[in-house]
């Protein structure tokens, strides 16, 4: 069994028990109400280990301090203000409804659901729908510079693809200004000594004893000691995994190590093979280049996007006369136009591509042209809307976008897997909670424009200090001591896979290896997939990760900053959780979201869904590396927002 | 292209630098200047030698990991951080000299990465606005007029860097604390702990080492968000004003 490609077997049915039943609109505050409490004098006595300090992790911590609990808490960077929310551009979405364009919470509730292409859970959403009011209210409180209007009030605008006016934004920075909110509220709870943190700091395993999360080991990261933290409850919001492609937007240090060693001590990982793809990306300039910079979506309300008609045509696109333009969004999507949604865009650009009519370096770029919006609105209109936009992509390409067209490509961006968790954002490991990107419960299989900085700051500063108590209420935690033969295992394991790595002494950069990894995932599992792509990819990943522990060169000592041993233990990590990706994808048998399984598709090649067979969450159980794992199912009802075909033509 | 790289090495805190002299080939035009220093470390591993260690993580010019002084400058000549600067700003056989940020607040962790923890134990000493989680008011109970909002952004945008230290001949931090004060303290949310704020995220600075400032302007000249100087100048008004508030 164990060696035969993409084989897996199917356990029991996955159920999440903590959803309470009834009307949606009054789910969350039946939880909270039948949640227990910690009474704020014993919260001192308990200790909660949060791993990373994004939109998710931050607001957690710094709200979990606020309540009184005693966190501890981690991230790799050198200070937890530099975790990669910081990069998010665009906006959060609130139903705050302030523009009065009948925006409401069941409204945000029904554009995620479908959104998300019925791959969510309703309750969930609901709940973020409902939570994403007050998260906009704490932000302003705490002096997050969101835009304005004359008057003083917020002012908002509409985003990826939804009809109403609900995105509030601090012009292309939104990210950074709640994350530096978090960030904050985090330092002031430093100071007051409700948090010990640990910045450049890694975590490396989970400690698990009698069958609930106790703590973790973590490397830090500029002495190289290895320790163990051990505590009542552990919280992951390291952030998702789209860095397995090796090009990704993400930072160049996102990785999967928290949530895959937590899977590999039972954490179920839901969905690993939905990845969001982003259009709009700037291309590739060559076999150097280390990370893909996103450039916004608000470009393709301008833009239009073409190629030439004719294969390898190597013109200037100014010496394209018209008739030789295939404008082929606007051709094929008449009433959608340029504004499609993400992962149609992403697809049709691939095709145009993979046909042999991709422009730029490699012949992997479409055009997104502003020539006509400069024509019609003028250049300093244009430069107005995009002016910011425009100079970044000068900067990294050295062409100026208001005389040749800009080059675009889509890229990985967000991951909408993770490890599996129920509506308390616990996950199969009592005690181990999981929020933000790092677990899978909010966006299905797509994800929509400013909504993911809304689902990591509800997790942090709304669910997840809610349901936690329940958790912590319940108690029945012996102390747990350090020389616990668990402990010691683990800490063994952990330095043992360090020392292998430093053995190894091979021929081959941790670097090469990623770069191969990366390609070969995104020629396989990216946007578009078949059986038979992705039967070959499962061949050759564990031939890879076989090479990896052969080939790899580590330099330096475990003693020291060794940012290459950082590089190895992560991408050791992905190399594995590179198989799973790509045995789910071969188990969906439909499309769905961004994924387009190619034998699966409509009679005019859009992407068709199979709600009849796969409507579920798949979380796999992890039996052992290269071994088969275990498929659950959660099957997914839709009581509210029916699942209907997504056309755009 | 072909450079030659002067490069800070130096193990750790406490061992002794010194430059030391790579050749880096066929460096094109469209790599970023990390990216030209990942080839190098490529290239180092597989000859067996330690590659250099530097602090990088977005490559989009927002986190602020990034940070080293070249040719003498803070980022390079370009006003923008490390990653987003481009090899097309350079010339075959340049000689490019590569150093860590030198300040004394600043300590060196190894080769060009340095501990930049003072920054962010001078935001713990009152860069925030106390609002616990839950129980704020509607957001638009507060309205702030335009232009309020528009300085309160543009100080936000400070990414952290650090470059305003580096580049100052004293070692100052007055434009980044200035700039985090000038954000919360123009807002309406921010007043109850204006003078608080400013005293003690001032004291805290002078603690950590950091020299005091005497206009010489290197620092806004290298901020790559544009933090202008006279935020310093606002921040000693604010600080005037919360003295003789507190009858200091």
């Amino acid at each position: 069994m164990s060696n035969t490609v993409g084989s897996y077997t199917v356990g029991d049915d996955i159920v999440d028990t903590k959803a309470p039943s009834g009307p949606v609109e009054d789910r969350w505050d039946k939880r909270r109400f039948g949640a227990k409490l910690v009474n704020p004098a014993n919260r001192r006595k308990h200790r909660v280990i949060v791993v990373g300090t994004g939109l998710a992790g931050g607001s957690a911590g710094a709200t979990l301090a606020e309540q009184g609990y005693h966190v501890i808490q981690f991230c790799y960077q050198d200070s937890p203000r530099r975790a990669h929310s910081v990069a998010a551009q665009g906006g959060i979405n609130a139903a705050k409804n302030y523009r009065n364009d009948g925006d409401s919470i069941y409204r945000l509730f029904y554009d995620t659901v479908k959104g998300g292409d019925f791959r969510s859970r309703e309750s969930n959403v609901y709940r973020l729908a409902q939570v994403s009011v007050e998260i906009i209210d704490q932000c302003v409180a705490q002096g997050v510079p969101f835009a304005r209007e004359y008057g003083g009030l917020l002012d908002n605008r509409s985003f990826g693809g939804v009809q109403v006016s609900r995105t509030f934004y601090a012009r292309g920075q939104t990210g950074q200004q709640l994350l530096l909110g978090a960030y904050q509220a985090l330092e002031r709870q430093i100071d007051a000594g409700n948090i010990e943190m640990h910045p450049r700091t890694e975590m490396l395993d989970l400690i698990v004893v009698d069958g609930r999360a106790r703590g973790i080991v973590a490397r830090d990261l500029i002495t190289g000691e290895i320790s163990t933290y051990l505590a009542d409850a552990v919280v992951l919001a390291s952030g998702g995994y789209g860095n397995t492609f090796y090009l990704s937007t993400n930072a160049k240090g996102s990785n999967a190590t928290a949530i895959w060693r937590a899977h590999k001590r039972g954490a179920h990982f839901a969905n690993p093979c939905y990845t969001q793809i982003h259009p709009t990306c700037i291309p590739r300039s060559g076999e150097h280049q280390s990370k893909l910079t996103l450039m916004s979506e608000s470009l393709r309300n301008d833009g239009r996007i073409w190629v030439p008609k004719k294969k390898g045509d190597t013109r200037p696109p100014d010496q394209i006369p018209e008739d030789e333009r295939d404008y082929y969004l606007e051709r094929v999507y008449p009433s959608y136009g340029n504004l499609v949604p993400r992962d149609v865009a992403s697809r049709a650009a691939k095709n145009v591509c993979d046909e042999g009519r991709g422009v730029g370096p490699g012949g992997l770029g479409v055009y997104l042209d502003f020539a006509d919006a400069i024509k019609r609105m003028g250049r300093d209109k244009v430069a107005e809307k995009y002016g910011n936009l425009f100079e970044m992509y000068e900067r990294i390409t050295a062409e100026d976008p208001y005389q040749v067209p800009m080059r675009i490509y889509p890229a990985i961006h967000y991951t909408m897997g993770g490890l599996w968790v129920d509506y308390d954002l616990q996950s199969t490991i009592p005690g181990m909670f999981v929020i933000g990107e790092a677990n899978f419960s909010d966006h299905g299989a797509n994800r929509l424009g400013a909504s993911a900085l809304m689902q990591g700051l509800a997790d942090g500063y709304f669910v997840l200090p809610a349901t936690i108590n329940d958790y912590l209420a319940r108690g029945g935690f012996d102390p747990v001591s350090p020389d616990d033969p668990v402990v010691t295992a683990t800490v063994g394991e952990v330095q043992d896979r360090i020392k292998r790595l430093l053995a190894v002494d091979g021929d081959r950069t941790v670097d090469s290896f990623h770069r191969e990894l990366g390609m070969l995932v995104w020629d396989e599992c990216g946007m578009s997939r078949n059986a038979e792509g992705l039967r070959r990819a499962l061949k050759r990943i564990p031939e890879l990760r076989e090479e990896f522990w052969q080939r790899v060169k580590v330099p330096g000592t475990g003693f020291e900053l060794n940012q290459s041993l950082e590089k190895a233990n992560r991408v050791a990590d992905f190399l594995e959780l590179a198989e799973l990706m790509c045995l789910d994808a071969l188990h969906r048998e439909e499309s769905c979201g961004g994924h387009f399984r190619e034998e699966s598709q409509t009679d005019d090649g859009e992407a068709k869904r199979d709600d009849e067979r796969f409507g579920y969450v798949a979380a796999w159980e992890y039996t052992g590396v290269g071994e088969p794992p275990v498929l659950h199912k959660e099957n997914l009802d839709f009581e509210y927002v029916h699942p209907t075909l997504r056309s755009y033509a | 292209m072909n450079l030659t790289l002067r490069i800070w090495r130096q193990p750790n805190a406490d061992a002794e630098g010194q430059m030391v002299t790579y050749q880096v080939a066929d460096v094109s035009g469209d790599m970023s200047f990390l990216e030209m220093l990942d080839i190098l470390n490529e290239d180092l591993i597989l000859r067996g030698e330690e590659p250099v260690a530097f602090d990088h993580d977005c490559r989009e010019g927002i986190c602020g990991a990034c940070g080293m002084v070249i040719n003498g400058q803070a980022h390079g000549p370009e006003r923008t951080t490390t990653c987003q600067l481009h090899m097309r700003h350079f010339s075959d056989g340049d000689v490019i000299d590569i150093e860590p940020w030198r300040a004394g607040a600043f300590p060196v962790v190894k080769d060009l990465v340095v501990d930049r923890s003072a920054f962010d134990r001078i935001i713990q000493a009152g860069g925030y606005i106390t609002a616990p989680t839950g129980t704020a008011p509607d957001a638009h109970a507060v309205p702030v007029p335009k232009p309020d909002a528009d300085s309160a952004f543009e100080n936000a945008t400070c990414i952290g860097c650090g470059a305003c230290v580096a580049a100052c001949p004293n070692g100052s931090a007055m434009l980044f604390t200035s700039a985090k004060i000038n954000h919360l303290n123009v807002l309406p949310q921010g007043q109850p702990e204006r003078e608080s704020r400013v005293l003690n995220m001032i004291t805290t600075m002078d603690e950590a080492g950091f020299g005091g400032c005497t206009n010489t302007g290197e620092c806004a000249a290298a901020c790559p968000k544009g933090i202008p100087l006279v935020s310093i100048a606002k921040m000693n008004r604010e600080f005037l004003r919360a003295t003789r508030k507190a009858g200091r």
